[in-house]
């Protein structure tokens, strides 16, 4: 299982400023280990926040996305007490789901 | 036994699986990357040009100083490079983020829904020293912007 994500979501004027810290390795299937067999890929492929149930942002990434991966956006229409939840699926079909209060 | 048969099968097989993937996005235009898949085709491009056709852009993409990368211009360590990209294009639908020297080219891509501000913050790996590309599509059309980025330690391999 993977580790939590960190997230922070706050109040920048009238948008809310959502960041999210991920725990992943992000392994790109181009390295190879010491006896020269290739690492296999694995990495995050999809993201998605919502806020009251709606999607606030989606994303689709590759394995260029470093690891412990990082990501930043505002949104309108959250208010302070909203939640928002943050999911990630990876290639192997592993998930994980944590959301923040709006401060 | 008929190898030749064998290798045909294989390659027409991998077609088959590109034609899908491709046609699934060209059917819905405007939902196409806020599904849950994943555009595997479009993962897999190496150049600029073939991850604008994967992502479904007909033109070719037009250069915008409406997109900003925000970004070091050197970076000591390829392995984590932070970038800000912003759009200041009316109705931008999403942002994708492209390495052009990366063993693949395309990095990331953004779904923008509306009320969402056409900005995001992210960090990518980088294998040598590119060309970065934003790839904005905004009202159906694409757009793009680019800059150089040098890399001092590769993040890819080792």
């Amino acid at each position: 299982m993977a580790d939590p994500m960190k997230i922070r979501a706050t109040m920048s004027g009238d948008k809310v400023e959502v960041k999210v810290l991920m725990s992943h390795e992000m392994e790109t299937g181009q390295r190879k280990d010491a006896k020269g067999a290739t690492i296999p890929a694995w990495f995050i492929q999809n993201v998605t926040a919502t806020c009251n149930g709606k999607t606030v942002l989606s994303a689709e990434w590759g394995p260029a996305v470093a690891k412990n991966p990082y990501m930043s956006f505002k949104f309108a229409g959250g208010k302070p007490g909203d939640k928002v939840a943050v999911t990630w699926v990876d290639n192997k079909g592993d998930k994980r789901t944590d959301e923040a209060t709006i401060s | 036994m008929n190898t030749g048969r064998r290798k045909v099968l294989k390659g027409s097989g991998g077609l088959a699986v590109m034609g899908l993937a491709m046609s699934a996005g060209l059917f819905k235009p405007g939902s196409a990357w806020a599904q849950a898949g994943w555009n595997k085709a479009a993962f897999e491009t190496k150049s600029v040009a073939d991850t604008v056709k994967a992502l479904g852009g007909a033109t070719p993409a037009t250069e915008s100083k409406d997109i900003v990368i925000t970004s070091p211009d050197i970076a000591e360590n390829g392995a984590v490079v932070p970038f800000t990209i912003t759009s200041k294009i009316p109705k931008t639908e999403s942002i994708a983020l492209l390495v052009e020297k990366n063993p693949n080219t395309l990095a990331a891509t953004f779904n923008i829904p509306e009320g969402t501000e056409a900005g995001i913050q992210t960090r990518v790996k980088m294998g040598q020293t590119s060309n970065v590309i934003a790839l904005v599509k905004a009202d159906g059309k694409f757009y793009f912007t680019g800059k150089e980025v040098k890399v001092t330690l590769g993040g890819c391999g080792g």
